[in-house]
């Protein structure tokens, strides 16, 4: 009897290799398994499951933008985007910028370095509608003095005293802190203004501590 | 042609000055946060949490009045040690892949009579002022049986290698309003938030290290938090929904870092920040 029923496994087992092997030319198999069947849906379909809504963050953050999908699988891949995939992903975020109504593009430094320093808003334990922070020096070095930054994104100190603050320079670090998707597809730096993260006179004051003389970071 | 080279040394040394004044400013605070390490590794408060948890463990509880004792954590009933070094892998009478943490909620529930809702009402401490929950306790004193044991996940039984497979994709998913994936912070080397070196999951030594030292006593918190707790904080960070405790997302992640770990010594629970 035991043999009989290893026999039959033995059997059922190569006749379920032999279909993987001849259905599915895609992927590798280990551990008889068929890896390409664990595909994006699959995935999803667990990611779903494994995730609770609170009053702040809701389930419909697990679907995905186009531009989501594209840059997981590139980062998974560590295959660079198709170039055309990239300029219509950056053309797209671009053109979906939203410059200050009033023209003005600088507010108040003071308050752009409280912003700054914030980590706060957006998680799924934040009451509904809390203000956020951007939390800039999780990632840059801003003003020198704060030594506690981080180094996933570029170092900003003297950003406004490299640069100026003509026109141009106004525009592209508006349409940068508000998606910086426009300028590299895959980014790692969220969108402040795109999201929602930010309201206007948030990147406004950001903007100060960025570009006006008078901050700190210019010195 | 002379006097031009040094005129532009000393320009260059005069405009690299203030980055380099810089950098050493980092490597003191970076040095300064090593030997604080140092300093607490001296006396681990998780210690504590250990002893109450294997109180807890061969105490009989539970509308069953048994102990966890016979609890079968992968190498057999009863036996504790070494077992988180090979966990998260399949057990046959759930027909799924399990956790250390999903596996004493099991027994538990089997072995004590315990429902599974009350067990995972909450099973992570919130306050500092708050005591740590029999859950927190229980899985010190699992884990800590592991101690100098090499990390070695099976992934020869199909669903080990699928957990193993979507807790990769689950890793390099983006989603939500800030775009960010677990590889975002944990796929390059040397970065960090704020000051806080992140682990490059790519790198057998850094998944080693991060791996083997979860569960971990958190200084800034004042408690005790275990693996899934970590994941569920860091999707906190994500600005995901809430990570269900014990859930699929969970279970696979752990699989995809202890596959990436392999040959760690578990090292835990440690004491960090």
């Amino acid at each position: 009897m035991i043999k009989n029923s290893f026999f039959c496994g033995v059997i059922v087992a190569g006749v379920v290799s032999v279909l993987i092997a001849g259905c599915a030319n895609t992927g590798k198999s280990s551990a008889g398994v068929d890896d390409a069947a664990v595909n994006d849906t699959a995935v999803r379909a667990a990611l779903v499951g494994s995730f609770r809504e609170t009053a702040s963050a809701k389930l419909d953050r697990l679907n995905q933008t186009e531009l989501q999908v594209a840059c997981t699988d590139s980062s998974r891949t560590g295959k660079p985007l198709d170039e055309k995939v990239r300029d219509a992903l950056q053309g797209k975020a671009l053109a979906a910028v939203k410059y200050p109504a009033d023209g003005t593009y600088l507010g108040d430094w003071k308050r752009g370095e409280a912003i700054a320093q914030s980590g706060r808003g957006l998680q799924f334990s934040d009451a509904a509608g809390t203000a956020a922070g951007g939390n800039c020096y999780a990632c840059h070095q801003i003003d020198k003095k704060e030594i506690a930054h981080g180094n996933i994104g570029p170092t900003l100190a003297g950003y406004g005293k490299l640069r100026g603050n003509s026109e141009p320079i106004l525009k592209y670090t508006w349409a940068r802190i508000w998606n910086s998707h426009a300028f590299n597809a895959c980014a790692n730096m969220p969108r402040f203004g795109d999201a929602g993260i930010l309201t206007e006179a948030q990147i406004k004051d950001v903007m100060a501590l960025l570009l006006d003389p008078q901050s700190p970071v210019n010195q | 042609m002379k006097s031009r080279n040094w005129f532009a040394t000393i320009t260059a040394a005069c405009l690299s000055l203030p980055m380099a004044l810089n950098v050493v400013a980092q490597q003191d605070a970076q040095k300064e946060i090593e030997r604080y390490r140092q300093l607490l590794a001296d006396g681990n408060p998780a210690e504590l949490l250990e002893m109450r948890g294997e109180d807890l463990w061969k105490q009989k509880r539970g509308p069953k009045n048994a102990s966890l004792e016979a609890c079968d954590l992968g190498l057999g009933a009863g036996k504790i040690a070494n077992a988180n070094a090979v966990l998260p892998r399949y057990f046959a009478d759930v027909d799924r892949v399990m956790d250390l943490e999903s596996r004493i909620v099991h027994c538990q529930i089997t072995l004590q009579g315990f429902t599974r809702e009350e067990l995972t009402k909450r099973p992570h401490s919130l306050t500092v002022a708050e005591r740590q929950t029999d859950h927190e306790a229980l899985t010190a004193y699992a884990v800590g049986l592991s101690r100098g044991a090499a990390v070695n996940l099976p992934q020869a039984h199909p669903k080990e290698r699928e957990s193993f497979l979507r807790g990769e994709k689950m890793f390099f998913f983006k989603g939500g309003p800030y775009d960010f994936s677990c590889a975002t912070c944990h796929s390059v080397d040397g970065q960090r938030i704020r000051l806080q070196d992140l682990p490059n999951f790519q790198k057998p030594d850094n998944a080693q290290r991060a791996f083997t030292t979860w569960p971990a006593y958190r200084v800034s918190q004042g408690a005790m938090r275990t693996m899934q707790w970590r994941l569920y904080d860091c999707f906190r960070q994500q600005r995901f929904p809430e990570l269900a405790f014990l859930s699929q997302a969970s279970v696979d992640l752990i699989t995809y870092m202890g596959v990436k770990a392999k040959d760690g010594k578990m090292d835990s629970p440690a004491i960090k920040r």
